[in-house]
């Protein structure tokens, strides 16, 4: 019997609903996917020139900044005090380590926190709980920073009566927390359940399980956020404006106490005095700011990739 | 080809083509053939006495009762659902996680309920160690995998001996002694069961679980790991979770066939002495599951 023998080739050819293409036409485009494959082009355009534009935005603003700050900088700019009376023959020394001892205060707040934080989510909330938690960190996240400041200054400004380094670091701490826990989070559910399950077979305690098994798991994930968070912080320049900017910083400081220069200061600073010298002083430490962030970036990346590989992930 | 080449292998070529033959004594005839549970003449590890699991308001398991005996292979067998491994993970608390579960009369470990007031469940997991069907090594090295749990435990003297002792009686010591300080992940699956078995007996439990140990690794891994149970017998009561009829003839001492019943709920059908088990069970649904004319 052959498989054609229910066809009859008489029968009239059946009614075809609209949009349904006769099956022996030629298999060019017909109907209206002329049209829907316009539009897919349209969007498909619109969504690579989207890539390009952030792309090009990006190495727009470093070879402008490059371009600008790039004679600025020298040896004797990194590692000078600034020079009040001769603007362009002083360097950026208290700006850099200011910086950092903001910054690497604030991280020393933010991240025990925030990872502690993260734990409190995915080891110990409750479902509802947990919901809340997340979503005031994400209200938090969305503080205008010039709020956080702001607030950090009535608690701490205006009872000591002075502006200070430590200010900045609480402010930038607060901003960075809400980064660091949700990113923490994010990479503590990626442990796998079986790891827990395994810890908890062997009879092991479960903070001891979460020191010795999930924290080391995820820790190049958390040391990553980390790095990403310390990375925007060293960039706010509202908090440190309002929080640590009554300073000369003629001379490198490291006391948090006291008032502390810092790069963005440095940078609105030298563009508010204007002066040609001021201005591409403000440009050589963006640049500096802008590579010390670029190398957070790319050194928390690799890190990530050793610390991967070195797991056997 | 070098000699590393050959040791990516899961193991020397002479082990894997070593069959058992009567170096595990066969069991001891059962004076009863009638099929009723023979007496056996052992301590018994576990006394489990009417206990039933539900799963909200779900009934898991109908109630049952049976001994698990030490110093022996007990195996459980059965269809997918029947509840096996949710009796095996309850008898070191593994499922008090799981939302709504609850279970009924007495689970008793040497006279003492597992579920009685006073019992702390890492206590309970401390003595009842656990193999899980997917290997889960820590992503640590190798040698961390097995001192990890014994570190933690206070078990801190004398803790390469441990790892070495623990790494040789899961038969992989010669396959890893040159790479302790290696990332676990890098070595092959039946490599990292062998390897979680190990580090389950580096802490020296009484008992040790092992849910379908076997299931995700290549017939010689498996073959290796059934051997292993062979080996662990004399000192370990294990108690397996396996789908593989074969394998539990192959490993059990005693067999439990549990299976669903009309409200399907699982059922303990059958517990006896493997032989008996798969020769002459007494039941009808355990000579269909057993010689394959199931359902």
């Amino acid at each position: 019997m052959s498989a054609l023998s229910g066809l009859d080739p008489d029968a009239a050819e059946p009614e075809r609903t609209s949009g349904v293409p006769d099956p022996t036409a030629p298999l060019t485009a017909t109907g209206n996917l002329r049209r829907r494959l316009a539009v897919s082009r349209v969007l498909e355009i619109a969504a690579v020139a989207a890539a390009v534009l952030a792309v090009g935005v990006f190495f727009f603003v470093v070879y402008a900044v490059a371009e600008r700050g790039l004679g600025a900088i020298s040896f004797h700019f990194l590692t000078s005090d600034p020079n009040l009376v001769d603007v362009g023959a002083g360097g950026i020394a208290p700006a850099i380590v200011g910086s950092a001892i903001i910054v690497a205060l604030a991280t020393a707040i933010a991240m025990p926190l925030g990872v502690l934080i993260a734990l409190f989510l995915i080891e110990y909330a409750g479902n509802s709980t947990g919901r809340v938690v997340r979503l005031v960190l994400d209200l938090m996240n969305g503080l205008p920073t010039v709020v956080v400041a702001f607030m950090v200054y009535g608690l701490i400004v205006l009872g000591t009566k002075t502006e200070s380094g430590y200010a900045a670091s609480i402010a930038l701490a607060i901003i960075m927390l809400p980064l660091i826990a949700r990113s923490s989070h994010q990479v503590l559910l990626l442990v796998p359940g079986s790891l827990r399950e395994a810890a908890d077979a062997l009879g092991v305690s479960r903070w001891r399980t979460v020191v010795g098994v999930i924290l080391p798991s995820a820790l190049g994930g958390i040391v990553t956020a980390t790095i990403l968070a310390a990375a925007r912080a060293a960039g706010e320049s509202a908090p440190l404006i309002i929080l640590d900017s009554l300073v000369i910083g003629e001379v490198v400081h490291i006391n948090p106490l006291h008032g502390l220069a810092a790069m963005p200061l440095t940078v609105f600073n030298y563009l508010e005095t204007g002066t040609p010298a001021a201005v591409s002083q403000a440009w050589g430490t963006a640049l500096v700011l802008m590579a010390l962030i670029l190398a957070a970036n790319v050194g928390a990346r690799v890190f990530l990739a050793r610390n991967r590989s070195r797991l056997g992930l | 080809m070098t000699s590393s080449d050959i040791e990516l292998g899961t193991e020397p070529v002479s082990r894997r083509v070593r069959i058992r033959t009567a170096d595990a004594p066969a069991p001891a005839p059962s004076p009863d053939r009638n099929g009723a549970p023979t007496a056996i003449n052992r301590p018994a590890v576990f006394d489990v006495r009417d206990v039933s699991v539900f799963y909200g308001p779900k009934q898991a398991l109908a109630p049952f009762s049976m001994k698990i005996y030490r110093n022996m292979v007990t195996a459980l067998i059965g269809p997918s659902g029947c509840g096996k491994t949710t009796f095996l993970r309850s008898l070191n608390r593994m499922n008090d996680k799981i939302p709504g579960f609850g279970i009924q009369g007495d689970v008793l470990y040497h006279g003492h309920d597992i579920y009685g007031d006073g019992v702390n469940r890492v206590e309970v997991r401390r003595r009842i160690g656990m193999v899980f069907q997917k290997p889960n090594p820590f992503p640590k090295s190798i040698y961390d995998n097995i001192a990890w749990a014994p570190r933690n435990l206070g078990m801190k003297e004398a803790l390469d001996e441990r790892v070495e002792r623990a790494l040789h009686d899961a038969a992989l010591w010669d396959e890893v002694k040159d790479r302790l300080d290696n990332p676990a992940l890098g070595l092959s699956g039946g490599q990292q069961q062998r390897l979680c078995i190990a580090r389950a007996i580096a802490v020296e439990p009484d008992v040790l679980l092992l849910d379908e140990p076997a299931s995700a690794l290549d017939p010689i891994s498996t073959l290796s790991i059934e051997e292993l149970m062979h080996e662990l017998k004399p000192r370990y009561t294990l108690v397996i979770v396996t789908h593989n009829m074969q394998q539990a003839a192959r490993v059990a001492d005693r067999t439990a066939f549990f299976s669903l019943d009309e409200n399907r709920v699982g059922t303990l059908i059958e517990y006896d002495e493997t032989e008996t088990m798969f020769m002459r069970p007494s039941d009808p649904r355990t000579r269909d599951y057993v010689t394959g004319r199931f359902g």
